[in-house]
């Protein structure tokens, strides 16, 4: 029996109260006078006061930065500053969309945007596909009662946590020349395949890489979906004698749709965003091969010896409004399934 | 005993003050310089101004050594914010020269600088400006070939003579590759630089009549060929030029030091890399550039170090610069860095590399030979302040041609039209 002084809980509450006493003076201090400035606004009003340090933060590192890239966008030359940049009206943007026919980017003005635009589209689609289905299978597999479940889990997870350059640094050396993967083919007596300059072979493995690197984090959140959906569905579907597949189907698919939602919609940003993995895995290439939009902009903006801020400038707003509408489809597709 | 304790304190604030105004008057003036090293030219220079410092108490000079890839992209933007080191060291000379400070006020003996760096002073110039001093050339590199003479010789194949041109060479390499299973028969780094020795061998005029560039002429394109010929029948891997998209540099350094490159166009700062790394593991040698139908010509170029105007220290800048660029300085380091001099001076004296192998030695002087053929299209490419416009345009162009993007006359049109795009917005 643990006598009062040694008693670990009533520690606990010593030191708890130790720690209360001064915040109980903060507090204390701070009461008076944001009393008297309810007084003044109203209580209404008080919540704008509460927000204010967050959207002023906010608007110094997210809304000026988007109104100084728009402002960017409208300029030209190679100045840094807004002031030493002539004002060029839509020129920027007049010059993205200057195609013969926007199916066919050799016929694009500014044909690099649009081979990264196609780029990205398919690399978008063909990640999160593979994304949503291998990341579905693997959470379902890992809710089942296997053994090494927990160890599995952190496996699956342990990509997520390193660096996309080391991940795509890691790739690069199996899948170069004389890299892990030709040695091991040359070895069964295959050929050597140049994996990052056959430009097939290349678009495949970013989507692999991306989808090996990313998937452990999409994993966990179809997981915790699934550990939601109640057990005695599934037991009322075994007593009917309801199929596997059938069960998966009508129970685990519709109750684990917002989860889903959530998955597709973050690939899909994510993926439109890609650029470091594929930056050190292929450099864009071969040609253009792999060439992203983001890469797009980065080389526009600063690897060209006149770096044109204005033209990158440009090519993010396009980008920030494809991102923009993704967000909004987003919130449609969860707000019309929540109201189903 | 209270006095006593009065008369410590105030002589204790009397001490004090005065070492603050000693402080104060002995205040040392830092200058900063940012700089990359391709080899071991960084610990030479580090050491070279630690004696600068022990003779000058009152400069004390930070040296911020930053990888290649900021220098070409990080800077720029750090001189035109105005948030720039004091003195860097730059490849891109035309495009930082806007930037650079005229140092003629602060220099001791401006004739010495013009005597001495009179060719590569108008490289280092604003657009329009025909006399100031901003820097010196830290190095003059020149392009050119390194051969793996091993391979040669176990291939039983004859090294081409020194008026061979790039056509014989290609076959050459080629034949030795195939005989002793070589990777790269021939690999080029992907950079203009290195395109252009090409291409002004074959006759690039590169500019018109009125000095404004025409890059597309007959002797550009019969280099665009060479090099995507090369591709499609195997001589050059795709790996260098073709498996990458922009601007981004790709070298065959250590592919050449494993052995796997026959014939390796690159240039004269490779030399203390090869003599360090490869040391006894194979016979390397520097060859004269091939030749085409425009002469031999290899590219000149190099890094030279710049002062920045916006430096708050313009003497201690130009202080510092003077020690620098002055004749035993800048010899003990080009002798230590392997570097072929951009000092005439020195260059006429010749420069013992003592620490150089025999090697070494013999790459150095076929580089140093090879400025005496350097063309004058290729001085004027090098000089042109939108230099780098062209060549990553053509790297560019050029490298989703041999991916198979398109063919070559595409690739021409597209280097033209980048080209005038990116002068016109420069220009607004």
């Amino acid at each position: 029996m643990a006598s009062a002084e040694t008693n670990p809980r009533r520690d606990g509450a010593g030191a708890a109260g130790t720690l209360a006493a001064p915040l109980a003076l903060v507090m204390r201090l701070v009461d008076w006078p944001m009393r008297a400035l309810q007084r003044l606004i109203g209580e209404r009003r008080m919540a704008y006061v509460f927000i204010l340090p967050n959207l002023a933060f906010f608007s110094l590192f997210v809304f000026l930065p988007l109104v100084i890239n728009f402002v960017f966008s409208v300029t030209g030359g190679a100045g840094l500053f807004p002031s030493e940049r002539p004002y060029v009206g839509a020129q920027q943007y007049a010059y993205l969309f200057d195609c013969g026919s926007f199916l066919d980017p050799s016929s694009c003005r500014e044909d690099h945007f649009w081979r990264g635009v196609y780029n990205t589209a398919r690399f978008t689609v063909f990640q999160v596909t593979a994304m949503v289905l291998f990341s579905l299978l693997t959470a379902v597999v890992l809710n089942m009662k296997i053994r090494g479940r927990g160890f599995f889990r952190a496996v699956y997870f342990f990509p997520v946590l390193l660096s996309p350059v080391v991940v795509a640094l890691t790739w690069k050396w199996i899948l170069q020349r004389d890299g892990l993967l030709n040695a091991a083919l040359t070895s069964l007596g295959g050929e050597r395949i140049l994996f990052l300059v056959d430009p097939s072979w290349a678009m495949f493995w970013i989507v692999f890489v991306s989808v090996w690197a990313h998937m452990g984090f999409y994993t966990l959140i179809l997981l915790a979906g699934l550990q939601a959906i109640p057990a005695d569905l599934y037991e009322a579907a075994e007593m009917d004698a309801t199929p596997r597949w059938r069960m998966f189907w009508r129970i685990t698919l519709p109750l684990l749709w917002p989860n889903m939602i959530v998955v597709i919609v973050l690939a899909l940003i994510k993926g439109v965003q890609t650029f470091d993995e594929v930056f050190v895995l292929t450099g864009g290439g071969p040609g253009t091969a792999t060439l992203m939009i983001v890469h797009y902009i980065y080389e526009t903006a600063f690897a060209n010896q006149v770096q044109n801020f204005g033209l990158a400038a440009a090519a993010s707003v396009v980008l920030g409004v494809v991102l923009f509408a993704l967000t909004l489809a987003q919130l449609a597709a969860s707000r019309r399934k929540g109201a189903a | 005993m209270q006095r006593k304790h009065w008369i410590s304190a105030v002589a204790a604030t009397a001490g004090l003050a005065i070492g603050l105004m000693a402080s104060t008057a002995f205040a040392q003036t830092t200058v900063r310089i940012a700089w990359y090293s391709d080899g071991n030219e960084g610990e030479v220079l580090a050491d070279l101004l630690k004696r600068f410092e022990a003779g000058n108490k009152d400069i004390k000079v930070v040296l911020d050594q930053v990888p290649y890839k900021a220098i070409t992209e990080n800077l720029p933007v750090q001189l035109a914010s105005g948030q720039g080191p004091d003195i860097a060291r730059v490849v891109d000379l035309g495009g930082v020269a806007r930037y650079a400070l005229d140092m003629r006020p602060y220099l001791k003996d401006a004739s010495y600088w013009e005597k001495n760096f009179g060719p590569f002073l108008p490289w280092m110039r604003p657009e329009g400006d025909s006399s100031a001093i901003t820097g010196f050339m830290t190095q003059l590199t020149v392009t050119g070939p390194f051969v793996n003479k091993t391979l040669f010789e176990q291939a039983g194949t004859p090294l081409p003579g020194p008026k061979a041109t790039w056509e014989e060479w290609g076959k050459a390499v080629k034949d030795v590759a195939a005989k002793v299973k070589a990777p790269f028969p021939l690999a080029m780094d992907r950079s203009g630089h290195r395109f252009f020795s090409v291409a002004v061998s074959e006759g690039a005029k590169v500019f018109d009549d009125k000095g404004e560039p025409a890059v597309i002429d007959e002797g550009f394109k019969r280099g665009a060929k060479l090099v995507y010929d090369w591709h499609q029948n195997g001589t050059m891997a795709k790996e260098l030029w073709g498996s990458v998209s922009g601007t981004a540099y790709r070298g065959a350094n250590d592919e050449f030091k494993n052995a796997q490159v026959v014939m390796y166009q690159s240039g004269s700062w490779q030399i203390a890399q090869f003599d360090k790394t490869v040391g006894d593991a194979f016979d390397w040698v520097a060859v004269p550039s091939p030749c085409g139908a425009g002469g031999c010509s290899p590219m000149p170029g190099g890094a030279g170090l710049v002062a920045i105007k916006t430096t708050k220290s313009p003497e201690a800048v130009a202080k510092v610069m003077d020690y620098l660029a002055s004749e035993p300085v800048l010899s003990e380091f080009y002798a230590r860095s392997l570097f072929v001099p951009g000092h005439l001076g020195i260059a006429a004296k010749g420069l013992d590399y003592a620490g150089a192998t025999p090697q070494g030695k013999a790459a150095l002087k076929v580089f140093s030979d090879q400025v005496a053929q350097i063309s004058p299209a290729a001085y004027k490419l090098q000089g042109y302040a939108n230099n780098r416009v062209i060549f990553n345009a053509v790297i560019s162009r050029l490298g989703q041609a041999i991916s198979g993007e398109g063919s070559l006359d595409d690739a021409y049109k597209r280097i033209e039209s980048d080209v005038a795009q990116q002068i016109a917005e420069r220009k607004k």
